[in-house]
């Protein structure tokens, strides 16, 4: 992935030079203003960790190693302007120091590695993960498409450049210049290697370093994850608020319960079978089937057995009916809610 | 040990220090190009690898690479160290993307081999792509190797580069050797308790962690950092001093190096 001089030509890389100075610009710019003070060192050693990762030998599925950018990890950790500094500083220093992709490549390398892999690591990283927990699998997942799917659209970026080459630039005799092979040899050879080996890398070290810091050290992913629930009790307030509005509104409107004439079918009380009314209601309902003329032994002894507080959900100290139907919603909501609390509070305590 | 990645990922890092070691070593003995002025080296350097990546003649990229072999032997740069370091990796990763070409690159051909044959264009071709990186690299060798690292980025300056940036530069090499260490310790200590093979899935995780351990420290020790210059007066603003004095040999030597890279790029352009 890191180009070294020779592959493009002077105006390809002034180009993608040219094409990378925003980038850096804006970056630098809300990085100033973020950090202040805090910006050199952070970004020193940021690029410096970057550097290191780089060497790291990633044993991948299959048997094979391989070396990933850590551009995944930079853009979850820091966000897409930190990553797009850091990398560019850990390039700058590989290419100038250690030889490791050319000087006058550096511009085409930050380009396709710190610019477009840091945005798509983390455009990709936030859609996938969405406002999931910082604890979330769904994180984990983000993390490797995120870190597998930068180093593939850099890769694609770079192959593209390369292809381009034989086609602008070539001798009199039809003897490509720069890199040699055209857009339909350059694209699969470059693909198929990080679609394999190396996009594995990043995807093995993004995945691993963001499960790893879920257990080791959370509050490292939250600066890029602004919408993620803290803790669960949090995460359960936000998802269960239209809930709880719907229920309060329900609420307010259980005295519209009263319109309904009558009992419902079966709920009958033993009172209702000696009342001519009621006996009139339970056969209308019934088919036209009369009721019993005593109410059922088994009701009759059972129904002393146990007096509620709020008969028919009209308490007997109140005399308005719809307020004491109100009363009673709300008592009901509020003990079942109760009750559930207790047993989360006994669960949480086992 | 199948596979051993701890003592491979050792391998890169103390490789990488030795290298660092190294061209400390080689860029603090007396040779030609460690008395010329390090702005003169940077421009001269720079400028004959931009007429290396420009020049469309395989000759004039050959003498550019002369020079450099020339100016490596006066600057006492050991060639066989100048060949285990760039030309032998140069020539083994370009030399493998070059080689297809020859055959793949459409043209007249030269001589076959059964059903593929060679062409001249695909010769041309795969000639220009290893000559101009192996001298574009032979080049930007000599500047490190000749030149201290703070001295490169001081140069750097005098050419307009954001003094932050310079500084930030100067910091992360700086720290590329600690956080090196930090992760040589963590790799070694983990070595020395690690008894039998580990399982594929424990040794993704474990580089992982380790990884993970590394940003850790990373940012922790950028916090350390940041506290110990704001200490010493650090409030945001950055000044790099310039104590560099061309003499009059300094002037020779950029017009030497003009001279240089002016003739490749007419020997090239021709």
């Amino acid at each position: 992935m890191h180009i070294p001089d020779g592959y493009l030509s002077p105006s390809t890389c002034a180009g993608l030079c040219a094409a990378s100075a925003p980038f850096w610009y804006v970056s630098l710019r809300r990085m100033k203003r973020a950090l202040h003070t805090r910006l050199v060192p952070l970004l020193s050693v940021f690029a410096a960790f970057s550097f290191i990762v780089m060497m790291f030998n990633l044993p991948l599925p299959g048997g094979t190693t391989g070396h990933a950018v850590g551009v995944g990890v930079a853009a979850i950790v820091l966000g897409p302007a930190a990553s797009i500094l850091a990398i560019s500083t850990a390039l700058t220093i590989q290419a100038i120091f250690f030889g490791d992709g050319g000087i006058t490549a550096i511009g085409a390398n930050c380009f396709n590695m710190a610019i477009i892999g840091s945005l798509a690591a983390w455009g990709v990283y936030r859609f996938i993960s969405g406002r999931a927990p910082i604890e979330s699998p769904r994180r984990v997942m983000a993390a490797a498409c995120a870190g597998y799917l930068a180093i593939n659209v850099s890769a694609l970026a770079a192959a593209v450049e390369f292809g381009i080459q034989p086609w602008l630039f070539h001798d009199a005799s039809g003897a490509p210049l720069y890199a040699p092979y055209p857009l339909r040899i350059a694209i699969p050879a470059m693909m198929i290697g990080h679609l394999t080996v190396a996009g594995l890398a990043e995807l093995v070290i993004s995945a691993g370093v963001v499960a790893y810091l879920q257990r080791a050290d959370p509050g490292l992913l939250r600066a890029t994850a602004p919408g993620a629930a803290c803790e669960a009790s949090t995460a359960g307030w936000r998802s269960t608020k239209p809930l709880w509005i719907a229920l309060a509104v329900l609420m307010v409107l259980t005295p519209l319960g009263i319109l309904a004439a009558g009992s419902a079918w079966g709920e009958w009380s033993s009172e209702d079978f000696t009342s001519a009314s009621a006996r009139a209601e339970i056969a209308a309902a019934s088919g036209n089937v009369a009721a019993p003329l005593v109410p059922p032994a088994g009701m009759q002894r059972l129904a002393s057995f146990w007096t509620a507080p709020m008969p028919r959900y009209a308490p007997p100290f109140l005399k308005s009916a719809s307020f004491g139907y109100l009363l009673s919603g709300v008592a009901g909501t509020g003990l079942t809610i109760l009750v559930f609390l207790f047993a989360g509070w006994i669960l949480n305590r086992q | 040990m199948k596979s051993n990645f701890i003592e491979r990922t050792l391998a890169s890092l103390l490789s990488a220090s030795e290298y660092a070691a190294a061209a400390e070593s080689v860029a603090s003995s007396g040779g030609t190009l460690q008395r010329v002025d390090p702005r003169v080296k940077v421009a001269g350097l720079f400028g004959l690898i931009l007429v290396v990546a420009a020049s469309r003649g395989l000759r004039s990229i050959g003498a550019v690479f002369g020079v450099a072999v020339l100016l490596a032997l006066l600057s006492r740069v050991p060639l066989s160290r100048l060949a285990g370091w760039v030309w032998m990796p140069v020539m083994f990763f370009t030399g493998t993307i070059a080689a297809p070409a020859i055959f793949l690159t459409p043209g007249e051909a030269m001589a076959s081999l059964g059903p593929i044959s060679i062409t001249e264009q695909g010769l041309h071709s795969a000639a220009f792509l290893i000559s101009r990186a192996e001298t574009a690299a032979t080049l930007s060798a000599l500047l490190v190797l000749t030149t201290p690292w703070p001295w490169v980025l001081k140069a750097l300056r005098t050419f307009r580069l954001p003094a932050v940036l310079v500084v930030i530069l100067g910091m992360t090499y700086r720290y590329v050797f600690v956080i090196l260490e930090t992760a040589r310790d963590m790799f070694e200590s983990r070595k020395s308790r690690t008894v039998g093979v580990l399982e594929p899935a424990d040794r993704r995780r474990l580089s992982a962690a380790a990884a993970g351990v590394l940003l850790g420290k990373s940012l922790q020790l950028s916090g350390e950092v940041h506290l110990a210059m704001q200490s010493r007066g650090f409030r945001g603003e950055v000044h790099v001093m310039h104590d560099f004095r061309a003499r009059a040999a300094d002037w020779c030597w950029l017009g030497g190096f003009a001279s240089t890279a002016a003739l490749a790029l007419w020997a090239g352009a021709v």
